[in-house]
């Protein structure tokens, strides 16, 4: 039974009190008619007594607080699945905006979802090659991974993006393949930027996309990631299908939820940010994954931008804390021209060691992927060293170091945005590059890989 | 006793009619019967702090109090298991209900079905009191479980017998000396806030051999010590954690996942069945006990999730056997304490964490310890505590952090600096330090040898002085160095790349022994000396450093487990032949 009442008390955008209600739960959804009969909906976010705190997710105009009417609709919010979401377009609610039917709902699921049993999570360990570089070589992406790209403003992180989901593959490709995304609070050109690139390759009827952008509602926002989120669970795991979740941009995600939490006045934690912002994130990036038992995968790659490229920012920090690695985009490799600017060094990706080696891409990986680490390190060093004190002051070794990260950083990190290599052809690329150092450097190679491999096309 | 709800925000639940409670009851709140417990009471209202997701939770709804705090069960059965941060079984809540964990589920945490074999040590006519062992279960084939009279119980045997036993079937009949008659089970419950008791607590003088150089060598922990891994994101303290897992020289591991990752978990849970313990060579999960709660669990039973984990440790430690507890991150842990404190409408103290955050720490801290278990026998047991603490930005200077380093004795400081060079364990040598070298030195000199901490300092101090050479270095270059000085750096070098670097993922690396540890940095330091000793007589250093041996010295540590020995030794040889060998023919360039 569904009761209505017009007992709004107060209105403090985004928040609402409602008093003498009965029966209301923690969590419900609800909706408010306006006096002009447009409806707006709202959630519960605390409930004394008879007087419920609501949030609203869209804007508090117009609202009456006599005429007003809510609604509580005795459940969460909810989304409609169907394997017909597929190449179509929804607000950040989950409505369908592009002109469309409704979606012939085959379940209806509460977006929040249930935490994920770690006994029943299935350990990701299957390489996807993405074509680039510095994320195949020495920051492995697996299914099932949640990978995020920290970025800038100005970076190209989109382009990035749109490469990964591009190229994208399994070794041993066959299977069925998704990508979900959601623009949470970013402009309608990014937006769109995504959708081109998706109808350019023909991605676009595999695609669920849902908009949530700069002018729309911010609240919206805290729906928006769980919508795709809860779209995308419904295709892995009920669809056996291998769905690549692209949520962008994070940081918009996280001043939504300030905005609710000063607006309830909350103790804030640093900068603002609610102190319960990691366990929030974490309700979000940790729905990625696989499960035991089922084809079907969640890999995700959330972009942020940090606020002044700071990296110990709340956002991206707690970010990292949660996913498994970060590919950092860096600014200063941008200017030099180097594209996809991967700064490799605070890059990381955590399962990587899960993803390589024999049988997934090959024996010499893991030895070549530290290697090339540890050498880069050491020639930046090295380069450092030659600004303040000039050439002269390096040992030989060391110019051949600093010779060695300017041509990786040539070679191997850059490679535009359009240019797909194979596994092997990186992990080549990364010998021919490893031949500038001499042999006794190389000490994190095993000597049988450096017979094998090294000056091979000699 | 029944309440009612009359408030619910996330977590938090206030209710009323409560006034029969008492302060930290476990209660049922709602038709899901959600788990709860309560945390402050004023009249008859209680604040609740509900252990799972309190959607669709509104004022009506009943509240039943259990009338007991939160407990858990300690019997056979919790080794090769995993639990949630209340010790609900995951692998039985996923028969039940799939993969993602629905509420108010009610599982036993200790299977009710499952049959042990029960060997009595006592028998009928026997005075028994408060931890004498009664009997035995050899719960895995790692671990023998003893079955310890409970707290609160002594008197005399009545009856005892061996066969198979479910935990909760009665094995021995008690009399009390208070004329009671007591049901002995193989299970007995403790609550998990409440430090469980022994004798008299001891100072550690016992190392905990870890396997890895850095922290066996540089920065030992003493069993019955206290440890603390710092670190930004990416600088590998779940791998140290890891790593004092499987190799941790200890009788019993308990690892709690508190707000982290769950393929973290998933991780230790495939990997451990397939690891061999290097001493037993029984898998390693065989002496685990796993407790996940992990980042998209709820909140507040991640609070729990500590207190759950170290009564099971305190437990084993009271059958006398050395435990470790490690808590990957305490920092998780302070968070939720933070969002509870919050909700409850407390005054912040610093960064909105609760005034109380140091004290709870320094509480959970504190019940590590080397101990005289209660009960006949003389039973020594040790209970090692490791916790990570994941700062924000990497910056320590946070309260959960200082609180933390405020208690521990040893601190593995992480450094993101050595993670992007790869140097892993990115354990940085000048910011961490161990204060239990002094009292562990006895051990070291008749157990390893006297070389070994001298070795340990000699090392130190080489390391700390290329710290200052390198600033040098970095105003005038290289150059401007003593042949002296620049043999330190070679040195200094080879300590940190043959030796601190450890590799987790390959398996000869991954754990190295107290003797293969010692020997490996006795070559670098004599290696270190001949040079020295060449250069009085006027060698040439570039000549000495690179000598052909060097490379085998680097790749010592990837030496075969079976033939590290003779290798080593043909290192030392070439070493020496090498060296004299330049020293011999000093004048030629």
């Amino acid at each position: 039974m569904i009761r209505e009442y017009k007992t709004i008390r107060e209105i403090a955008s985004p928040l609402m009190m409602v008093s003498q209600v009965e029966g209301v739960t923690y969590n419900e959804l609800a909706e408010i008619e306006l006096p002009n009969g447009e409806t707006r909906r709202c959630k519960v976010l605390e409930i004394d007594g008879d007087t419920a705190v609501v949030q609203l997710f869209e804007s508090a105009a117009g609202i009456n607080l006599k005429e007003s009417k809510v609604r509580f609709l005795g459940h969460t919010l909810e989304l409609a699945v169907s394997e017909d979401m597929l190449g179509r377009v929804f607000d950040g609610m989950g409505k369908p905006i592009d002109g469309g039917p409704e979606i012939l709902a085959e379940a209806h699921l509460d977006v929040n979802g249930l935490p994920m049993n770690p006994a029943s999570r299935d350990y990701p360990n299957e390489f996807i090659q993405t074509g680039i570089s510095s994320i195949d070589g020495l920051n492995t992406l697996v299914r099932g991974q949640k990978l995020p790209i920290f970025s800038g403003s100005g970076l190209p992180h989109a382009a990035l993006a749109a490469q990964i989901a591009r190229q994208a593959k399994v070794l041993d490709d066959s299977s069925n393949f998704a990508v979900v995304f959601a623009a949470i609070g970013i402009t309608f050109e990014e937006a769109e930027y995504f959708v081109q690139e998706f109808r350019r390759t023909g991605a676009i009827d595999r695609t669920v996309l849902f908009t949530n952008l700069a002018n729309d509602p911010a609240v919206e926002r805290i729906a928006t990631p769980r919508m795709a989120l809860t779209a995308a669970e419904y295709l892995a795991f009920e669809k056996d299908m291998h769905v690549l979740v692209i949520l962008t941009d994070i940081t918009n995600y996280a001043e939504a939820l300030r905005e609710v939490s000063a607006a309830k006045k909350e103790v804030p934690g640093r900068r603002g940010y609610p102190g319960y912002l990691y366990t929030d994130l974490a309700t979000i990036y940790e729905r990625a994954g696989r499960r035991i038992g089922k084809k079907g995968s969640i890999t995700m790659i959330p972009i942020l931008t940090m606020p002044e490229d700071d990296k110990t920012h709340p956002i991206p920090d707690l970010t990292g804390y949660i996913t498994e690695g970060q590919i950092i985009l860096s600014r200063e490799l941008f200017r030099k021209g180097i594209v996809p600017p991967v700064d490799v060094l605070p890059s990381l990706s955590r399962l990587k060691d899960k993803g390589v080696g024999a049988g997934k891409t090959r024996e010499d990986h893991s030895g070549t992927m530290n290697q090339l680490f540890a050498a880069y390190a050491r020639g930046k060093d090295a380069k450092e060293l030659m600004t303040i004190l000039g050439e002269a002051a390096l040992t030989d070794t060391d110019k051949l170091y600093a010779k060695f990260a300017d041509e990786f950083e040539k070679r191997y990190v850059s490679q535009s945005f359009n240019v797909n290599r194979t596994i092997e052809e990186t992990l080549d690329l990364g010998w021919e590059l490893l031949g500038i150092l001499p042999v006794s450097e190389l000490k994190r190679v095993k000597p049988e890989h450096i017979e094998k491999y090294l000056h091979k096309e000699q | 006793m029944n309440g009612k709800v009359i408030k619910v925000s996330g977590p938090l639940v206030v209710a009323e009619g409560l006034s029969d409670a008492n302060v930290s009851d476990v209660v049922r709140v709602g038709k899901q019967r959600l788990i709860g417990e309560i945390l402050n009471m004023t009249d008859d209202r209680a604040s609740i702090q509900v252990y799972e997701e309190t959607s669709g939770l509104g004022p009506g709804a009943e509240v039943e109090t259990t009338g007991y705090p939160l407990s858990v069960e300690l019997g056979p059965g919790m080794l090769d298991g995993i639990f949630d941060g209340i010790q609900r079984p995951l692998t039985e809540i996923r028969k039940l209900t799939g993969a993602t964990i629905t509420r108010g589920i009610d599982v036993p945490a200790l299977s009710r079905e499952k049959l042990w074999d029960f060997v009595p040590t006592v028998s009928a006519g026997d005075r028994v009191s408060v931890g004498d062992v009664i009997g035995t279960v050899q719960e895995t084939s790692a671990i023998l479980h003893k079955i310890m009279v409970p707290f609160g119980i002594s008197g005399t045997v009545v009856s005892i017998q061996k066969g198979n036993y479910t935990v909760a079937d009665t094995v021995c009949l008690v009399k009390g000396d208070d004329g009671a008659s007591h049901e002995l089970t193989l299970m007995q419950k403790w609550p998990v806030r409440k430090n469980r008791p022994y004798i008299k607590k001891h100072v550690p003088t016992r190392p905990l051999n870890s396997g890895q150089r850095v922290i066996d060598t540089l920065f030992p922990l003493a069993k019955g010590g206290t440890a603390a891994v710092p670190g930004p994101f990416g600088s590998g303290k779940t791998v140290v954690q890891h790593q004092l897992a499987k190799w941790s020289d200890v009788d019993v591991v308990v690892y709690i996942g508190c707000g982290e990752r769950g393929n973290e978990m998933t991780d230790v849970l495939m990997e451990f069945p397939e690891l061999k313990d290097p001493r037993s060579g029984e898998p390693l999960m065989k002496r685990t006990v796993l407790i996940a709660n992990t980042s998209d669990m709820p909140v507040a039973a991640r609070e729990a999730s500590i207190y759950t984990g170290i009564t099971i440790a305190e437990y084993f430690r009271d059958m006398g056997y050395d435990v470790a507890v490690i808590a990957d991150s305490t920092s998780r842990w302070a968070e939720a304490l933070r969002e509870m404190s919050g909700r409850l409408e407390e005054m912040p103290g610093e960064e909105g964490y609760p005034a109380y955050l140091a004290s709870r720490l320094a509480q959970f801290y504190e019940r590590a310890g080397v101990v005289e278990c209660l009960g006949s026998g003389g039973r020594q047991g040790s209970l090692t505590a490791i916790g990570a603490v994941s700062p924000p930005g990497g910056d320590t200077s946070e309260p959960v952090s200082q609180a933390t380093m405020r208690i521990v004795k040893v601190f593995w400081g992480l450094d993101s600096g050595l993670a992007y060079a790869r140097h892993f364990p990115a354990i940085n040598w000048l910011t961490s330090y161990s204060l239990y070298v002094d009292g562990l030195k006895k051990w070291f000199d008749s157990e390893i040898g006297v070389k070994f901490m001298q070795n340990r300092e000699k090392s130190l101090s080489i390391l700390q002085e290329e710290a200052s050479l390198q600033e040098i270095v970095k105003l005038v270059g290289q150059d401007a160095l003593s042949s002296a000085d620049r043999l330190t750096l070679e040195t200094a070098k080879m300590i940190r790349e043959d030796f601190l670097q450890q590799n987790a993922f390959v398996d000869v690396d991954s754990y190295s022994s107290y003797e293969r540890q010692s020997t490996l940095l006795q070559i670098i330091l004599d290696f270190d000396t001949l040079c020295r000793n060449a250069m009085n007589q006027s060698a040439n250093l570039l000549r000495l450093v690179n000598i052909p041996v060097r490379e085998r010295i680097g790749r010592a540590k990837m030496v075969p487990e079976d033939e590290y020995r003779e290798a080593y030794k043909r290192i030392f040889e070439d070493i020496k032949n090498q060296i004299d060998e330049i020293s011999a023919g000093g004048d030629e360039k």
